[in-house]
C-alpha cells in the first residue's frame, strides 16, 4: 500500500482522485459519447443544426421519438462516397510516410546525441526541445516563407544554378512532409534518445571484445535494444499526424484532403455536424489499435518496477 | 552487560510489544503468517532472515505503514490497530535513511519535534542534544547531500531518536555502510541503546550483525518465526535443521535413533555407522546429527580408544581464510564433511594436504540431535 | 571523455540547422523594411510599430494570455492531483479508466478533441467563449502536467513520505512540507508546458470559441491563410522571443535540479 494508504479514507485524499476523474470524465469521455450520438443524427436547419434532439421534458415519449429519429445515414454516406475513403487512405499514407521519414532523420540525430559527451547531452536535449515550445503555427508559417514561389529556397537554388526557373514547393506533398518532419521531430528524437542513452556502453565493448565490428554491432546490439524507443516515437508521431489539420491546410495543395481537413470543412464550411461526427468516430476506430498500443506503453513505463 | 538481562524468562514481565497471531497478505503472497512474538522494554531485538521472509513487513506493521489482515499488535497492552503511523509512539530509521533533501541536518532532526508543536527553545535544545549524541554538532547546517554515507546514517538515527520513541525500528540500518564502518557502528548502536534504554527492533539479513548486537534474535522464514533465542542459544541450541543450517556452518547427517540411555542417544546412519549424541529422542525415530565444523577434530591418525563419533575420509579441498582453514573431507560413503581449524600459529605449514587420509572425531556433547 | 565522430557531428549540425534555420529566417525577415516579404529591403522595425496599432491583434493576444494563465493554473492543480492518484493510491476502482483518460488526450488528433468538446458545450447549452476555451485547454494540458509530475513521482523515494508520517506528520501536511517542495520543479515545468500549449493551440480553440473570444492563433491563422505578411513575421518573432525568455528563465531558476522544462516523453 502507499504511504497515503492510511489516509485513503480521508476527504482530502478522496478529492485528489475524484477531482481529476470527474473533470476528465465530463470533458473527455462524455464528449465522445455525444459525438457518437450526433453521428447517428441527421442534419437540420435549426439550432443546434441536427435532429433529433433528446427532449427530456417529454419523458418516455420524448426518449422514444429520439430513438426513432436516430439513423446511420452519415456512416452510409462515408462508406459509399469514395471521397471520404480516399481521404482516410491519404491520411494514413501521409502518416506512414512521415513516420518513416522521421525515423530516418530522427534516429541518427538521437544516436549522435546519445554518443555526445555527457555534459553536452543536456544542452542538446534542450536544443532539440526548444523549437517545440514555439507555436506550431509559427513553425509552419516559417516554412511558408521559405517554400513559396519567390521564397528563399527557390532563390537559393536558382542562384546556385541547381535549377533555372523557380519551381513550386508550396502546396505539394513535399511541403507537407517537410512540415510534418519539422513539427514532429522532437516527438521522435526524445524517446529514441531516452532508450539509446540508457544503453550500457559495455555492451558494445563486449561485442567488440567478442570480435564484432562496429557497424555489425550496431545492427546486432544497438538497434534491437532501441526498438522500444522506435515504437514509442513511431506511435507518438503516427497517431496525431493521421488527424493533423494545420500542416496540410497551410502547406498542402488544394487536391486530396487529409481526414482532419475533411472533418474541418464538413463542420465549418458545410455545417454538417452529423457527418463531421461520423468522420471523427470512424477515425477514432481506425486509430484504436495504435492508441491502445500507446496506452499500454505508457502504463508499462510508469508501473514497471513498482 | 548482556548477561543478566532476560525479561523474557520472567513470567511476571509484561511485553512492550506483542504480535498476536498476526497475518499480512499481499495478493496471493502471505508475507506474515499467524505470527506471535513478544518484545520487552529495553530490549535490543533483531529480526533475522533471508530476503522475502517477512521481516521488513513485520517492522512496517509495527510502524503503521501496513495494516494486518488478521491478529492484533499490542503496544503496552493496547491494540494499535487502526492508529495511523503519525500517531504511533514508535519511530523508524529507514534503510535509505529517507533524509529530507531540501532541509538541513538540524531541520531534519527537528522535523518530528515540530509536528508535536513543542516550544522553539525546547526543539533547539533537543536538536543540539541529539546532534551531540551522534557527534554531528558541526554539521547542523549542512544539507544531506553534503554529508558522507556514515554521517547521513547518523543523522537518520538522530532524527528517529529525537522524539524519544517507545520503540525504535531500524530497517537494515547498516546495509549501506562499508564493512569497517559497519563494525564500528554496530558497537556504537549497542552503546547508544544501553545508555538510552530505548527498545530497539532491528531488521537485518546479516547474522553477524544480529549476533553482535541483539539480546534476542527472531529467525524468520516465509512469514513464520522459526526460533527466538539469545545469540549463543541460537548458535549452540538451534531447534531445527533449518535454523542450524541458516546460522553459521554445520554438518548434517541423516540418521535413525537406535537407543536412548540417560541424556544420550545412539544414532545410526543408513550405512550402519553409529554416533552418540547428547539429547533425547524416541528409539526408531528419524533424527539429524548436526555438528559444527569448528567442533570437529581433524587428525592424521585414528583417535585413541576408538569410541563412537569418528569417521575416516580423504581431504578433497582446503580453504584458507586467514584466521582459519576449512577442510572438506570425503567419507567412505561418498558424503562430504567440513572441519575447520584455527590458524593460531603464523606460517605453520600443516601436515594436512589434499588427498590425504584423515580421521574426524567429536565428543558427544559437541553434536546436536535435531528431530525436525 | 567521449568524442563525437565526424558522422555524428555532421548529423547534429544538420539536425540543429534544420530545426533552427526556418525560425531564424522568420526572425530576420521580420526586420525587413520591404513590404514584399521575399525581397530584402534593409533593416527596419516598422512592422513592430504597425503591430502596436493593431487593436484586434492586441485584443487577441490579451485573450490568449488570459486563457493560457487560467487554463495552465487549473491544469497544474488537476494534473498534479491525477499524477498523485496514479502513483500514490495503489489500486483503486476505476484506476485503469483514469490512466486511459489521462494518456489518450496526449495523442488524440486535435480535430476529434475539438469537435467533441464543442458538441458537449452545445449539448449542455453553455455560452461559448473565454470559459469554454479555458475548460478545453485545461482538459488537454492537464494530461501533459500529469505525465511530467508522474515521471517525477515515480522516481521519488517514497520512504521520504513515510519518514515524515512516522515522525508525526499527517498526510496532508506531509504533502505540503515534503512531497510538494521536492516535486516543485516538475510542477513548475508542467505549468510552463500547459501555458505554452494553450498559447499555441489553434484547432481546439477554433472549435470551442464563441463571439468575442478570438485568440492569437485564430487571428494569425486567418491572416496566414491570406498569405505571408511582414506584420505576421513580427508577431511571430515577438512570440518566439517571449517563449524563449520564459524557458531560459525557467531553466535558470531551477538550476539545481535537472528540471529544465523538457518535452515530457509525449
Amino acid at each position: 500500500m502507499s504511504a497515503f494508504g492510511g489516509a485513503g479514507k480521508g476527504w482530502g485524499a478522496r478529492l485528489v482522485v475524484i477531482a481529476p476523474y470527474a473533470w476528465l470524465f465530463a470533458l473527455f469521455l462524455l464528449p465522445f459519447l455525444i459525438v457518437f450520438k450526433i453521428s447517428l443524427s441527421q442534419t437540420a436547419i435549426a439550432q443546434p443544426p441536427y435532429t433529433p434532439v433528446l427532449d427530456l421534458a417529454a419523458g418516455w415519449e420524448g426518449a422514444r421519438a429520439f430513438l426513432d429519429g436516430l439513423s446511420a445515414d452519415s456512416f452510409v454516406l462515408i462508406g459509399s462516397d469514395t471521397l471520404y475513403i480516399a481521404s482516410y487512405l491519404r491520411s494514413l499514407e501521409i502518416a506512414a510516410v512521415s513516420t518513416a521519414l522521421l525515423l530516418l532523420i530522427g534516429y541518427p540525430l538521437a544516436y549522435a546525441m546519445a554518443r555526445a559527451p555527457a555534459r553536452l547531452q543536456a544542452v542538446l536535449v534542450m536544443l532539440v526541445v526548444l523549437p517545440f515550445w514555439t507555436s506550431l503555427l509559427i513553425r509552419v508559417y516559417a516554412w511558408i516563407n521559405i517554400l513559396q514561389r519567390d521564397g528563399l529556397l527557390n532563390q537559393a537554388l536558382v542562384r546556385l544554378g541547381i535549377i533555372d526557373e523557380p519551381t513550386t514547393w508550396l502546396a505539394t506533398d513535399a511541403a507537407i512532409y517537410v512540415g510534418m518532419v519539422y513539427s514532429y521531430l522532437p516527438f521522435m528524437v526524445l524517446p529514441l534518445y531516452a532508450t539509446l542513452q540508457k544503453m550500457d556502453d559495455s555492451l558494445l565493448e563486449a561485442a567488440a571484445d567478442l570480435g564484432c565490428r562496429r557497424f555489425k554491432a550496431f545492427w546486432a546490439i544497438t538497434l534491437p535494444l532501441s526498438l522500444p524507443g522506435v515504437v514509442a516515437g513511431g506511435l507518438l508521431c503516427f497517431i496525431p499526424i493521421s488527424g493533423e489539420f494545420v500542416i496540410p491546410d497551410l502547406l498542402g495543395g488544394s487536391g486530396q484532403m487529409m481526414i482532419g481537413q475533411t472533418l474541418w470543412s464538413e463542420f465549418f464550411a458545410n455545417k454538417d455536424w452529423p457527418v463531421a461526427s461520423a468522420i471523427a468516430v470512424v477515425l477514432l476506430c481506425v486509430l484504436l489499435v495504435p492508441i491502445g498500443a500507446y496506452e499500454r506503453m505508457q502504463v508499462r513505463r510508469f508501473e514497471e518496477g513498482r | 552487560m548482556k548477561r543478566g538481562f532476560a525479561p523474557w524468562a520472567d513470567p511476571s514481565q509484561q511485553p512492550l510489544v506483542r504480535f498476536d497471531a498476526v497475518t499480512k497478505r499481499f495478493g496471493d503472497v502471505t508475507a506474515v503468517d499467524r505470527l506471535s512474538l513478544d518484545i520487552y522494554e529495553r530490549e535490543f531485538f533483531a529480526l533475522l532472515g533471508p530476503s522475502g521472509c517477512g521481516k521488513t513487513t513485520l517492522l512496517r506493521l509495527l510502524a503503521g505503514f501496513e495494516a494486518a489482515d488478521a491478529g492484533a499488535i499490542l503496544l503496552e497492552g493496547r491494540n494499535i490497530d487502526g492508529v495511523p503511523p503519525y500517531r504511533r509512539p514508535v519511530n523508524m530509521m529507514f534503510q535509505s535513511y529517507a533524509l529530507f533533501p531540501h532541509m538541513t541536518v538540524a531541520a531534519n532532526v527537528a522535523f518530528g519535534l515540530k509536528q508535536d508543536r513543542l516550544p522553539k527553545g525546547e526543539i533547539n535544545a533537543r536538536v543540539a542534544e541529539m546532534l551531540a549524541l551522534v557527534k554531528l554538532e558541526r554539521f547542523a547546517h549542512r544539507k544531506p547531500h553534503q554529508l558522507s554515507g556514515g554521517q547521513r546514517q547518523r543523522v537518520a538515527l538522530a532524527r528517529s531518536l529525537a522524539k524519544h520513541p517507545k520503540v525504535l525500528l531500524l530497517d537494515e540500518p547498516l546495509a549501506a555502510l562499508d564493512k569497517k564502518l559497519r563494525e564500528e557502528t554496530q558497537f556504537e548502536l549497542m552503546d547508544l541503546q544501553a545508555r538510552l534504554g530505548t527498545t530497539f527492533v532491528i531488521v537485518t539479513h546479516d547474522q553477524e550483525e544480529a549476533m553482535t548486537m541483539a539480546h534476542r534474535i527472531a529467525v524468520m522464514d516465509h512469514g513464520h518465526v522459526k526460533q527466538v533465542s539469545p545469540p549463543a542459544d541460537l548458535y549452540e541450541q538451534p531447534n531445527s535443521r533449518w535454523v542450524a543450517e541458516f546460522i553459521g556452518d554445520i554438518n548434517i547427517i541423516e540418521t535413525v535413533v537406535v537407543s536412548q540411555t540417560g541424556d544420550h542417544a545412539v544414532l545410526e546412519t543408513a550405512a550402519g555407522r553409529r554416533f552418540s549424541v547428547g539429547g533425547v529422542a524416541d528409539a526408531g525415530a528419524q533424527a539429524f546429527m548436526a555438528v559444527r565444523p569448528e567442533k570437529i577434530r581433524i587428525a592424521l591418525t585414528p583417535p585413541l580408544g576408538g569410541g563412537l563419533n569418528h569417521v575416516a575420509g580423504r581431504v578433497v579441498d582446503i580453504g584458507y581464510l586467514g584466521d582459519m582453514s576449512i577442510y572438506k573431507v570425503r567419507l567412505d560413503d561418498g558424503s562430504v564433511m567440513r572441519a575447520s581449524l584455527a590458524n593460531a600459529r603464523r606460517g605453520s605449514e600443516r601436515d594436512i594436504v589434499p588427498d590425504q587420509p584423515v580421521w574426524l572425531s567429536w565428543p558427544p556433547e559437541a553434536a546436536l540431535l535435531l528431530t525436525k | 571523455m567521449r568524442r563525437l565522430s565526424v558522422f555524428n557531428l555532421t548529423t547534429l549540425a544538420f539536425g540543429l540547422a534544420f530545426l533552427y534555420l526556418p525560425i531564424a529566417i522568420l526572425v530576420i525577415y521580420s526586420f525587413n523594411d520591404s513590404r514584399l516579404v521575399t525581397v530584402w529591403g534593409g533593416w527596419s522595425t516598422r512592422w513592430y510599430a504597425v503591430l502596436l496599432h493593431d487593436r484586434d491583434l492586441l485584443a487577441a493576444t490579451l485573450n490568449s494570455l488570459a486563457i493560457a494563465l487560467a487554463s495552465a493554473t487549473l491544469a497544474t492543480i488537476l494534473g498534479t492531483m491525477a499524477a498523485l492518484a496514479l502513483t500514490r493510491f495503489g489500486r483503486f476502482r476505476g484506476r485503469m479508466l483514469l490512466s486511459a483518460m489521462v494518456y489518450a488526450p496526449l495523442v488524440m488528433p486535435e480535430v476529434i478533441t475539438g469537435l467533441s468538446l464543442l458538441l458537449l458545450f452545445v449539448a449542455a447549452d453553455v455560452d461559448r467563449g473565454f470559459s469554454t476555451i479555458t475548460a478545453s485547454h485545461t482538459t488537454l494540458t492537464m494530461c501533459f502536467v500529469t505525465i511530467v509530475v508522474q515521471s517525477r513521482l515515480v522516481d521519488f523515494d517514497r520512504s521520504l513520505e513515510e519518514a515524515a508520517m512516522d515522525l508525526g506528520c499527517p498526510p496532508l501536511r506531509t504533502f505540503f512540507s515534503v512531497t510538494l517542495p521536492l516535486i516543485a520543479p516538475a510542477v513548475a515545468a508542467g505549468f510552463l508546458l500547459a501555458f505554452s500549449l494553450s498559447l499555441d493551440d489553434l484547432v481546439i480553440a477554433s472549435f470551442t470559441t464563441g463571439p468575442g473570444a478570438t485568440t492569437l492563433p485564430i487571428r494569425i491563422y486567418s491572416e496566414v491563410r491570406l498569405g505571408v505578411k511582414p506584420e505576421i513575421n513580427a508577431v511571430c518573432t515577438v512570440l518566439v522571443a517571449v517563449v524563449a525568455t520564459a524557458i531560459v528563465m525557467a531553466s535558470l531558476l531551477s538550476k539545481r535540479g535537472a528540471a529544465a522544462p523538457g518535452l515530457p516523453g509525449r
